[in-house]
């Protein structure tokens, strides 16, 4: 789950890392009176999910509260990357002299957390890691007991952080990592980290990412998920315990397992159509459970046809083909409906799927092919 | 005929009185699994599945009294941690952990600790494994396996399911299939498997089903290049996923222009692996690259 910036920054100033903290506002004329509350110039930023907001014209410098107002009504509304920004950070503006990276992730081959620093700050670090490798430091942190002072030391004299600002460095780095672990993340990075003109270390952009598994001991964070920025069939999807991810195309599917979901969508695409989202039932598939699935696949407008894929192993296939009739009874929007059901009792399915009228397929290919046939027949 | 799980294993179930331990342990017992323990803490002394299995209140008595030696875990995400650690301590040298949902930052230290002690954990968020005809640790079905010599490694649990199908339908058996588990750490990569099966006697081709996120298909790639000899098909999935989204598993993301399913088939094929669009084209690629 990803947070905000101001959300990041909340987290980081209570672990003791130095920054503009700033204020959220959703109309011009909040972002107006924070300005105001301010003082002095500030930076009106979009608080969107998506990379490249500096890019798109989200994030704007204002002298005096009136323009404060003029570019948070200019941002308000914008849509970045697809996502219409709906909050800006209104943030005091400063006056940089340089700019680092400093990030932690959770290195999957590693094993570990590793920390990424970078005297090239301000821009995307993939972008650095393209055009210039070796202006980045990558540093393991142990992973019993986690990262040491000689640690700190070392990021600070390769970024040449002055001698009097080592110490407010060091407050930043530990902090940022204090964070990292008590919110459980998956990454953390502050971009930039700057000096400012009149020598102070702060934090002007943060974000950070958490791990999804480690979301029930923090039902705090949980609070802060930005509903503004998910699909509302996400949220449905969510609330079922169903695993959705919507996506543009016109067959929707539904599958038990992540790996098999994917390749689904991979086959649909394969045999010349749209997937319109992943999907994953997950085990048992009760009848109310395949209800509220297709409910969330339906509200799509798009969606021209279903591919159900079940492989039953511990479900067994006779019970996911009664639910599935059970279920396609309630429904508000009826759609061809291809179902392919492998496995345990997939013989004693058959028949139940036939006498409902449902297009079978025995393999994948072939289930795939035919719901891209309904779709261009339908 | 095999690796990891064979004729040999003396199965230990951790969580065995739970609702998925029971249901598993009785198809493992099915299968023809020796288990000779369950561990439950508090219900030490009482028998499990249908009075088959005795039930003890900890591992390192489990291991006294029995001499069990591989254990496989469907203890809560919370508590499977622990429970990992427990079977390491308790001298278990294998160790499957089902559970689905750990959060990775627990499995750091795990790991590390493990791979100090020379402790071979398989999973997280895995299906186990299963050596056709012989014995099974995990809940992928008995049904859809024929005893062979291809031997077959996957991040993924019934995609590897519809793959075995695929092959067994066609005639090609097994020696060996190994779900590796769809988290961001897990104990047993892709090249440790390999290298199993490199080394087997007895698994003449191998098959790999990787899907995106992170870098193991192209680690294993390269691991291919420079030591298999045998003969490999590759199916990876989720070449229509989103970037930035994470695919139901919590390793399956692909993050910037890194970990994409293009990546990981181009990788592969420069190793020689032949990759197929669809799990039912393997039998083919296999019978092509001369198994089977």
């Amino acid at each position: 789950m990803k947070l905000q910036e101001y959300r990041s920054k909340e987290i980081l100033a209570r672990h003791g890392v130095s920054l503009l903290a700033g204020q959220v506002a959703d109309t011009p004329e909040e972002a107006r009176a924070a300005a105001e509350r301010i003082g002095g110039p500030v930076v009106v930023k979009a608080q969107v999910l998506v990379g490249g907001r500096g890019k798109a014209g989200g994030v704007k410098l204002a002298s005096d509260p009136g323009e404060a107002e003029a570019r948070a009504r200019e941002i308000l509304g914008m849509r970045i990357k697809g996502v219409s920004v709906r909050k800006v950070l209104v943030a005091p503006a400063a006056d940089i002299e340089r700019e680092f990276y400093l990030g932690l992730i959770l290195d999957r081959g590693a094993k570990a957390i590793i920390a990424i620093a970078s005297a090239e700050g301000g821009v995307e670090i993939e972008e650095t890691a393209r055009n210039n490798p070796d202006a980045i430091l990558r540093i393991g942190l142990h992973p019993l007991i986690g990262l040491q002072e000689h640690q700190v030391r070392r990021v600070a004299f390769r970024l040449g952080v002055p001698a009097e600002l080592r110490p407010d460095f060091a407050t930043v780095f530990r902090g940022l990592y204090a964070a990292f672990i008590a919110s459980d993340a998956d990454l953390a990075e502050i971009n930039p980290l700057v000096i400012t003109r009149d020598g102070a270390l702060l934090a002007l952009d943060a974000k950070i990412v958490l791990d999804d598994s480690a979301l029930y001991r923090h039902p705090e964070l949980e609070a802060l998920r930005d509903l503004d920025e998910e699909e509302p069939s996400e949220i449905a999807a969510r609330e079922a315990g169903i695993n959705f991810i919507k996506l543009d195309g016109t067959i929707g599917c539904m599958v038990n397992g992540a790996g098999l979901a994917m390749t689904t969508m991979d086959l649909v695409k394969l045999a010349g159509g749209e997937p319109a989202n992943f999907l994953d039932i997950g085990g048992g598939a009760k009848a109310e459970r395949v209800a509220a699935a297709f409910r969330i696949i339906l509200d799509d407008p798009r969606v021209q046809a279903i591919l159900v894929n079940i492989f039953g192993g511990i479900t067994r296939g006779d019970e996911v083909a009664r639910g599935i009739v059970e279920a396609r009874q309630t429904l508000s929007r009826q759609v061809p409906m291809v179902v392919r059901i492998v496995g345990t009792n997939a013989e004693e399915a058959r028949p139940i799927l036939a006498e409902a009228n449902l297009i079978t397929a025995s393999s994948l290919d072939e289930a795939a092919e035919r719901a891209v046939a309904a779709v261009r027949t339908g | 005929m095999s690796i990891l799980v064979d004729a040999g294993t003396r199965l230990l179930v951790q969580g065995i009185t739970g609702r998925e331990g029971e249901f598993h342990s009785r198809a493992m017992l099915e299968y023809g699994t020796p288990i000779v323990a369950g561990v439950t803490p508090g219900k030490g002394g009482q028998a499990a599945v249908d009075g088959r299995v005795p039930v003890f209140d900890t591992v390192e008595q489990a291991v006294r009294d029995t001499g069990a030696n591989a254990s496989c875990i469907f203890v809560p995400a919370p508590f499977a941690p622990d429970a990992i650690l427990e079977a390491a301590e308790s001298g278990i040298g294998l160790i499957f952990c089902i559970t689905e949902g750990i959060p990775a930052l627990d499995m750091v230290p795990v790991y590390h600790v493990l791979k100090s002690r020379s402790v071979r954990l398989i999973g997280p968020n895995c299906p186990g494994a299963t050596s056709p005809g012989s014995a099974k640790v995990g809940i992928i079905p008995g049904s859809i396996h024929r005893p062979g010599s291809v031997g077959l490694v996957s991040r993924s649990g019934t995609l590897t399911y519809e793959v075995v199908q695929a092959m067994t339908d066609a005639g090609i058996g097994q020696s060996t299939c190994v779900g590796i588990g769809g988290d961001p750490i897990i104990g047993t990569s892709f090249i440790e498997v390999l290298d199993l099966f490199n080394q087997d006697p007895d698994t003449d081709a191998i098959v790999l089903i990787g899907e995106i996120g992170g870098e193991e298909e192209e680690h294993a790639a390269a691991f291919v290049a420079r030591e298999i000899r045998k003969p490999m098909a590759a199916f990876i999935a989720g070449r229509t996923a989103p970037p930035g989204r994470r695919m139901g598993h919590a390793g399956a993301i692909i993050s910037g222009s890194a970990g994409t399913a293009e990546a990981k088939r181009q990788a592969l094929e420069l190793a020689g692996v032949r990759v197929a669009d669809s799990p039912s084209h393997i039998p083919q690629l296999l019978r092509d690259a001369g198994a089977g």
